[in-house]
C-alpha cells in the first residue's frame, strides 16, 4: 500500500515517548536512588510461579472465552443484551471485593460446598494454584469474551450471507471466517489477559495459600515496604518490562489481519442448524452466566445491609472517584484513538509504539507511585497533586485496554475506508466525524467504560499520595476493612460496585448505540 | 537541617511569620490571616489512626484546643509504608511527628537518623519495661490468634497444640504486613532454636497467607478459618461495637509477643518544641482515653477511669514477649527465609 511507508504521526510520537517516560522513568527513579542491585534465590522462584500463573490463566480464559463469545454472537435470546454488558462487571470488581464473592461460592462455607456437603462428597478447598487461576479466570474470562465478541460482530453479515448462499455449512463458515477472524483478534486477547495476571499479588498470595504462590509484584512491594531496596524493586520491575515487551513481540507476529471486507452494516444474523451446536452453547452460556452472577450476587447480599449507614464522608469520596473516573476515561479514550488510528496503518514503527501503548499493563503500581513520589516530592506537598497525578496515571493504565479493544477494528477501518476516503477527498475533523468515530463507536464505548471502571477502583497510586481530605472511595474501602468495619466496607465495596458498573454500562451502551 | 545539602523547599517559606505586615495593618487583619500565623503541626500517621473512626480526630480536636497551633495529618498506609515515606523524604520532609511506628520497625527507623531524641520521661504501664530515646510508646497489644467461640469449644494452648490439631489458621504474610512479621517473632521468641520445626508442623494448618491484616480477619470472618492471627483485643471490637461476644483469643502457654506502637519527632522538624508538646499530650490521660476504643489497642498509660468496660473481658497473657528493637532487626531477615523454606514444601 502506498501509505505504509508513511511515517507515524509526530503525535502518537510524543503521546507514547510520554507513557514509556512515565512508565519506564519510575523505575528509573529508583535505580537511579538505588545503593545495590542484587536478586535473591526467592525471587528467581517468585518470577517461575508468575509465569505458570498468568499462562494459565490466559490461556484458560481464552480458550473458554471462544465457544462463550460465539454462542454469544450466532443465538438470540431473552436478556442477551444484558448478558454482555454484564461480562464488563466482573473485570471491575475491586480484587478485595471480587475475592469475598469467590469465597462465597468457592470457600469452605461457599454454595459449591454446601452442595457437595448434600450429596456426601468431601469439600473442595480453593487455595491453590487452581485457586488462582480460578479467580483469574473469573476476572477475565468476561474481558477475552468481550474483546472476541467484537471480533465476531466485525465480521460483516454479508460474509455469512455468501457463505450460506454457496453452501459452505459450519466447517467452511470456521474456515473462511472465523478462524481468520481469531487469528487477528486471539493474540490480542491472550496479551491482555496474560499481562493482567502478571500483576497481580492479592489474588495469588490470598489464594496461593502460603509463600510458594509468590509473585514478582510482591516481590516488589517487599522491596519497597519493608527492604527499602529500591535497586531490587527497580530490577523486579525491568523484569516485568521485559516479559511484557516479548509478550507484546510474540502475539504482534502471531497476528495476522483477517481483512474480511466491508459490508452494509446490515444486523447479522448466523444460522447453524442442528441440534448439537444449541446444545453446545445454551451449555456454554448458562455456565458462564451461573460461573459469573452467583458470586457478583453475593457481593450485593454482603453490602445491602449496611449501605444505608454509610457517613457522609464516604459518599463525598465517592462522588470524587466518580469524577475522577470521568476525566481519566476520556484522556485514556483520546489517547488511545490517537495511538491506535496511528498504528492501524502499519507504518515504520508502529511495533514500537505498540510497546509502549502495551507497558503500562506491566507497570508496578507501587513502582509507578514510588517514582513519582520521589520526583515530586521536592517541589510541592504529595497531597496536594494527589487527584491530578491518580487521574494521569489511571489513564496511562486504562490506556493499553482501550489500544488492544481499538486497535484491531481501526486496521480493518483503515484497510476497507481508507481508499475511499482519499479518492472522496474526505480528511481531517470531517472524515473523523463521519468514518471514523462512528466506525469505532463499539470499541471505544467500551474501552472508555473500562477506563472508568477500571480507573474507579484502581488504588494503586493514590494510596500513596492522599492525605487527610483526599480520599477515593477504594482507599475508604481499605481504611474501613482495617478497623475492623468489615460490614461498612462491604457496603462501600457494593456501592464502588454499582458505580463502576454504571460508569462502565453508559459508556459501553453509548458506544453501541452511535456504532452504525 | 543536620548539614544536609538540600535546601529547604521553597514552600517553607510560606509558613514563616508575616514580617511585612504592620502592627496598624494587624489590627485590620481578618480572621483567616490570623489563622495563617498559627504554626503547623504535621504528623505522619497510618490510615486507620487518622480515620473519622480512629483516634486521630478526637486527638487532633483535644490537642488544637490546647496548643494554638494547627495540627495536620499526613498518611501512609500502614506502619511500613509511614517508614518507607520517611526514607523516600529524607531530611527533606516538612513532617514534624511520626505517630504508628511499632517496635520491628523502629531500629530501622533509628539507622535513618531521621529522628530526634524526644528528651521526654512519660510513664507508661506496659507489661515489659520499655525506654527509647527516640520512642515513646503510645498503644500496645498482644497478637493472639482469636476464634468463635460458638464453632470452637476448646481452642489450642500453644503453638505445638495448634501445630498438632486439624485446625485451620488465616495468617499475614510478614513480606507485606506487620501483624504477619509480629507472628514470626512470636514463634521466635517462644522458640528460639525450634522455630523452623514449629512452622514446618504448622504449615498443614494453614489455609492460606493473605497480604494483609485486614484480608486475614475478613476472611476468618467469612468462616473460611478457625482462627486468624490477631490481636488479644479484637474481641472487644465485636463485643463495644457490634455488642457480639462470641469472639475470643486463645491465650498461648509459651506467652503472647507483643507490638508496641511508638510515635518519634523528627530532627528536621521546625517545631520541635511544639511537637514534643504534641507527644506528652498523646501520653496524656485525654488522649490515651480515646486509644482503647478507637484503635483497640491498649493505652501505653492506662487512664485513671480505667478501660473501657468490656476489656475485662479479655484475656490477659501471663507471660509477655518482646525483642529489643535491634535484636527484633536482626533477626528479621533469617526468620523470613525460615518460614519461607518451612511453608514452601
Amino acid at each position: 500500500m502506498a501509505n505504509s511507508a508513511r511515517p507515524l504521526a509526530p503525535g502518537a510520537w510524543a503521546l507514547s515517548s510520554g507513557l514509556a517516560a512515565l512508565v519506564l522513568g519510575t523505575a528509573l527513579v529508583l535505580a537511579l536512588h538505588a545503593d545495590t542491585f542484587t536478586l535473591r534465590p526467592a525471587e528467581w522462584a517468585a518470577l517461575t510461579f508468575t509465569l505458570k500463573q498468568a499462562a494459565l490463566s490466559a490461556i484458560l480464559s481464552t480458550l473458554i472465552a471462544i465457544p462463550v463469545a460465539r454462542a454469544l454472537a450466532r443465538r438470540q435470546f431473552p436478556g442477551q443484551a444484558a448478558m454482555i454488558v454484564l461480562m464488563g462487571a466482573p473485570f471491575l470488581l475491586p480484587v478485595v471485593v471480587a475475592v469475598i464473592g469467590i469465597l462465597s461460592v468457592y470457600g469452605r462455607n461457599g454454595i459449591v460446598n454446601q452442595l457437595l456437603g448434600l450429596i456426601g462428597l468431601p469439600p473442595f478447598s480453593i487455595f491453590g494454584l487452581h485457586g488462582v487461576v480460578l479467580t483469574n479466570v473469573f476476572f477475565d474470562l468476561p474481558l477475552a469474551t468481550r474483546m472476541i465478541l467484537n471480533g465476531w460482530f466485525a465480521i460483516p453479515a454479508e460474509r455469512f450471507r455468501l457463505a450460506e448462499t454457496l453452501n459452505l455449512g459450519p466447517s467452511g463458515i470456521r474456515r473462511h471466517l472465523e478462524y481468520p477472524m481469531l487469528r487477528e483478534v486471539l493474540p490480542g486477547a491472550l496479551t491482555v489477559v496474560f499481562l493482567l495476571c502478571l500483576t497481580s499479588f492479592v489474588v495469588s498470595l490470598t489464594f496461593g495459600g502460603g509463600p510458594k504462590a509468590t509473585t514478582l509484584e510482591l516481590a516488589i512491594y517487599q522491596a519497597l515496604r519493608f527492604d527499602f531496596d529500591l535497586g531490587r524493586a527497580a530490577l523486579l520491575a525491568g523484569m516485568q518490562f521485559l516479559i511484557c515487551a516479548i509478550a507484546v513481540t510474540v502475539a504482534g507476529r502471531l497476528t495476522l489481519p483477517a481483512n474480511l471486507g466491508s459490508g452494509h452494516d446490515r444486523p447479522q444474523t448466523i444460522r447453524i442448524p442442528g441440534r448439537k451446536p444449541l446444545i453446545l452453547d445454551t451449555f456454554f452460556i448458562v455456565a458462564t452466566a451461573l460461573f459469573l452472577i452467583l458470586p457478583l450476587t453475593m457481593v450485593l447480599k454482603d453490602g445491602l445491609p449496611a449501605l444505608p449507614g454509610l457517613s457522609a464522608a464516604l459518599w463525598q469520596s465517592a462522588l470524587r472517584s466518580l469524577l475522577m473516573a470521568l476525566t481519566s476515561a476520556s484522556i485514556a479514550t483520546a489517547g488511545a484513538l490517537a495511538l491506535t488510528l496511528a498504528t492501524a496503518r502499519n507504518a515504520q514503527g508502529s511495533r514500537l509504539i505498540e510497546i509502549a501503548a502495551m507497558l503500562p499493563m506491566a507497570a508496578s503500581g507501587l513502582v509507578l507511585g514510588t517514582g513519582l513520589f520521589v520526583l515530586i516530592h521536592p517541589f510541592v506537598p504529595p497531597e496536594s497533586l494527589a487527584l491530578p497525578v491518580t487521574v494521569l496515571v489511571n489513564a496511562a493504565l486504562a490506556l493499553p485496554f482501550l489500544y488492544r479493544l481499538i486497535l484491531p477494528e481501526a486496521r480493518a477501518l483503515h484497510l476497507t475506508y481508507d481508499c475511499l476516503c482519499t479518492t472522496l477527498n474526505l480528511r481531517g475533523i470531517s472524515k473523523m466525524r463521519l468514518i471514523t468515530l462512528p466506525r469505532l463507536a463499539r470499541p471505544l464505548g467500551l474501552g472508555a467504560g473500562i477506563a472508568a471502571a477500571l480507573s474507579m477502583g484502581d488504588l494503586g497510586v493514590i494510596a500513596l499520595f492522599a492525605g487527610d481530605h483526599n480520599a477515593t472511595l477504594p482507599l475508604m474501602i481499605q481504611r474501613l476493612a482495617g478497623a475492623y468495619r468489615m460490614q461498612d466496607a462491604a457496603a462501600a465495596a457494593l456501592l464502588l460496585v454499582v458505580l463502576s458498573f454504571a460508569l462502565f454500562w453508559a459508556c459501553d451502551q453509548g458506544g453501541r448505540r452511535a456504532a452504525p | 537541617m543536620l548539614g544536609s545539602p538540600i535546601s529547604i523547599p521553597a514552600r517553607r517559606k510560606m509558613e514563616r511569620p508575616m514580617k511585612t505586615i504592620h502592627l496598624a495593618l494587624a489590627f485590620f487583619a481578618t480572621a483567616s490571616m490570623a489563622c495563617a500565623e498559627v504554626p503547623v503541626l504535621k504528623v505522619l500517621t497510618y490510615d486507620s489512626f487518622a480515620a473519622e473512626w480512629g483516634p486521630g480526630p478526637a486527638i487532633e480536636k483535644g490537642f488544637e484546643a490546647t496548643c494554638a497551633c494547627d495540627l495536620q495529618y499526613v498518611i501512609a498506609g500502614d506502619g511500613a509504608a509511614v517508614l518507607a515515606r520517611l526514607k523516600l523524604e529524607g531530611t527533606t520532609s516538612d513532617t514534624d511527628v511520626v505517630v504508628g511506628l511499632d517496635t520491628s520497625l523502629t531500629e530501622n527507623a533509628s539507622k535513618t537518623n531521621l529522628f530526634a531524641p524526644h528528651g521526654l520521661t512519660l510513664a507508661n504501664d506496659l507489661p515489659v519495661p520499655f525506654s527509647d530515646p527516640d520512642f515513646i510508646p503510645f498503644d500496645w497489644g498482644w497478637f493472639a490468634f482469636v476464634y468463635d467461640k460458638t464453632k470452637l469449644a476448646s481452642p489450642p494452648k500453644s503453638f505445638k497444640e495448634l501445630a498438632a490439631s486439624n485446625l485451620k489458621i488465616v495468617i499475614e504474610d510478614p513480606r507485606s504486613s506487620t501483624p504477619g512479621l509480629g507472628l514470626l517473632m512470636w514463634v521466635k521468641a517462644a522458640y528460639p532454636t525450634d522455630s523452623a520445626t514449629i512452622w514446618h508442623d504448622l504449615a498443614d494448618n494453614i489455609v492460606t497467607v493473605t497480604p494483609s491484616w485486614d484480608q486475614a480477619y475478613g476472611l476468618f470472618l467469612k468462616g473460611e478459618a478457625d482462627m486468624v492471627l490477631s490481636y488479644t483485643t479484637s474481641p472487644a471490637y465485636h463485643l463495644i461495637a457490634e455488642k457480639d461476644d462470641t469472639k475470643a483469643a486463645a491465650p498461648f502457654e509459651e506467652g503472647h509477643y507483643m507490638q508496641v506502637e511508638v510515635a518519634g519527632l523528627l530532627a528536621s522538624s521546625h517545631h520541635p518544641d511544639l511537637a514534643r508538646t504534641f507527644l506528652t499530650y498523646l501520653g496524656s490521660d485525654a488522649a490515651q482515653t480515646t486509644l482503647p476504643t478507637t484503635n483497640w489497642m491498649y493505652p501505653a498509660k492506662t487512664p485513671t477511669a480505667g478501660l473501657p468496660k468490656g476489656f475485662e473481658t479479655l484475656i490477659k497473657p501471663m507471660k509477655s514477649l518482646l525483642f529489643s528493637p535491634s535484636e527484633a532487626e536482626a533477626n528479621r531477615q533469617s526468620a523470613v527465609e525460615e518460614w519461607q523454606t518451612a511453608l514452601a514444601r
